[in-house]
């Protein structure tokens, strides 16, 4: 448990932290997120005595972290910062090991922990172990940071906007892995960020910084649902319920594997193929692949016989929709529309996809929430 | 004509001893430099005092306390090799990215520790070209030695000079520049694969 009581910093006139308290539940992953230069990082740097308060105190399980070694104590919490900060004189193994070796730990018990912690991010031992860091991308860069914080299992672990300069995929994915770990071993986690996506993803607990100050501490559902102040609201942008409406376009929402057939196709031919995709009407192209019209499977049987072309039983019932319409205005024409879907084209009139309720869906759940929610 | 070998091994073991020790004390001067901020510009600009102090001056005035012979030029070759080694053992601690040390802090290193595992090891690249450039400059420079009673390559070249003899003065140059050629060379290809790893 970290406990912060009445934490101020100041460097010169300006005040960094004004009289800060709040505590962190031990297994708690706790998110720490406000605009630039609210005082996050100093926050985190405290907690392992990087930056020392000029009042107040921090206890960590009841202890005073000023009445202990401040070198001491560092070794027992993980400290991962954004510019990974790997030596680039050692490598991989030599990375992970640095805690567990000023621990002296011998050497018999830091090398199975190395494997193991590779193993954990499927980086195997021997392709990567003797690696320096200059021989691995920054995904795998950031990763070896993240264990190397973990290699002599500390039960608090600091992060510093770890994945704030990767691509979004190794992000997501380094995301996830982070949190798995954090559950599988039980670890406090505080991470400093600025992207509240990755806030309402991780975090058990967000607390909003904003000026030295706490805005805001609640659980991401809360947060969400009662925003505490207008720095907040805005901060969730896009994952608020309510409030404005998120920015999605039809091309947003709309699927795009579709059964998409030409005109001369014999009626038969078509029922084949509709029931292998499963779907129970196709979207009619012409030779140039413009948009023709719709069929359903209902118009066939009705007035289909064999051997005819589907391009005679065309239908032109159907809305079509620009991809760069707004979401909002196609949702509606959805929901009264008697159709099931809308077609959606091209500028120049070829078929993009389909929105369909099911398609709708799935896309609002999305920004509302993040995460696809299954 | 004489027998060179025992000039030429002279001349290297002068400059090795000189550099030997102008390495401890730049590298302690440099760490010294690097760790109390107050104390960085005196010890550079005293380094780079000495440096502009005219070798003959220099070696007059150690003469005074060394007395004659080789102690009193390793003394000064020891001086002039100062400057590159403090100064580069200094650039090259304070440019060790401010993220690595806020790291090495951050993992619980004690400021020896940082020094010796992280800052030490980054900066040596630069350090070992400090040393490189004092090794080449010492072997031109301790052939002013024969002046006050060294040996080592001086002097051949100041019998040369003496005897109007051209060829006598150019056997005792021409192995001094190709010691400094050959240093440079095996150095400076020493110095590429140190720099290797430090990205
Ligand atoms: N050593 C320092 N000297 C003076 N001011 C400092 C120092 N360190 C931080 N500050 C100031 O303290 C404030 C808070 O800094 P901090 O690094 O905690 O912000 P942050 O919330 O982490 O911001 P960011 O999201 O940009 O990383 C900033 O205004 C910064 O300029
Ligand atoms: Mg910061």
């Amino acid at each position: 448990m970290i406990t912060f009581k009445n934490v101020s910093k100041s460097y010169g006139r300006q005040v960094v932290l004004d009289d800060l308290s709040f505590e962190i539940k031990q297994g708690q992953f706790v998110v720490l997120i406000g605009p630039s230069g609210c005082g996050k990082t100093t926050t985190l740097k405290m907690i392992n005595r990087l930056i020392e308060p000029n009042s107040g105190e921090i206890y960590i399980n009841g202890v005073n972290i000023m009445r202990q070694n401040p070198v001491e104590l560092r070794r027992s919490i993980g400290y991962v910062i954004q510019q990974i900060g790997l030596f680039p004189n050692m490598t991989v193994e030599q990375n992970i090991a640095v805690v567990p070796k000023l621990l002296k730990y011998p050497k018999e018990r830091w090398k199975p922990i190395v494997r193991e912690l590779l193993e954990l991010v499927n980086m195997p031992y021997e392709e990567n172990a003797h690696k320096y860091p200059s021989e691995l991308s920054g995904g795998q860069q950031q990763r070896i940071g993240v264990l190397r914080a973990l290699a002599a299992s500390p039960p608090i672990v600091l992060m510093d906007e770890p994945f704030g300069a990767l691509d979004p995929i190794t992000r997501d994915c380094l995301q996830e892995e982070v949190k798995k770990i954090q559950k599988k071993l039980k670890k406090t986690i505080v991470f400093v960020t600025h992207d509240m996506e990755e806030a309402l993803k991780l975090a058990d607990t967000i607390v909003f910084m904003n000026e030295g100050k706490i805005v805001q501490m609640a659980s991401p559902e809360e947060m969400l649902r009662n925003p505490a102040d207008n720095i907040v609201r805005e901060f969730m942008g896009r994952h608020m319920q309510g409030g404005e409406s998120p920015d999605l376009y039809v091309e947003d929402v709309m699927r795009t594997r579709i059964l998409k057939v030409p005109k001369t196709l014999r009626t038969l031919e078509c029922i084949d193929r509709m029931d292998r995709w499963e779907v129970n009407s196709v979207i009619v192209i012409n030779d140039d692949e413009t948009y023709a019209g719709t069929v359903s499977l209902e118009d066939i049987h009705k007035q289909g016989k064999p051997g005819r072309e589907i391009g005679e039983l065309i239908t032109e019932e159907t809305p079509t929709v620009s991809r760069f319409y707004k979401a909002q205005e196609v949702f509606d024409q959805l929901l009264t529309s008697p159709c099931k879907y809308l077609v959606v084209l091209n500028d120049d009139r070829t078929v993009a996809g389909l929105v369909t309720r099911t398609s709708m869906t799935k896309a609002v759940g999305k920004a509302l929430w993040g995460a696809e929610i299954s | 004509m004489i027998d060179l070998i025992p000039f030429i091994l002279e001349h290297l073991v002068i400059v090795l001893v000189a550099t030997g020790i102008s390495v401890v004390i730049g590298i302690v001067l440099g760490i010294v430099a690097y760790w109390l901020r107050f104390t960085a510009q005196p010890i550079l600009w005293f380094s780079e005092a000495v440096q502009t102090i005219p070798a003959l001056a220099l070696l007059a005035i150690l003469m005074i306390l060394f007395g004659l012979g080789n102690t009193t030029i390793i003394a000064g070759l020891t001086l002039y090799a100062l400057l590159p080694i403090v100064r580069n053992t200094h650039t090259g601690l304070i440019s060790v990215p401010a993220a690595i040390k806020d790291a090495a802090r951050g993992m619980g290193m004690s400021k020896l520790q940082r020094l010796f595992r992280v800052e030490l090891p980054l900066a040596f690249p630069l350090v070992f070209s400090g040393i490189k450039i004092s090794v080449v400059n010492s072997l031109s420079i301790a052939v002013m030695g024969v002046l006050i009673g060294a040996g080592g390559l001086g002097y051949p070249i100041y019998r040369g000079i003496q005897t109007q003899n051209l060829r006598q003065i150019m056997s005792g140059a021409i192995p001094v520049m190709i010691m400094a050629i050959l240093f440079d060379f095996l150095m400076s290809a020493i110095e590429r694969r140190l720099t290797k790893h430090a990205k």
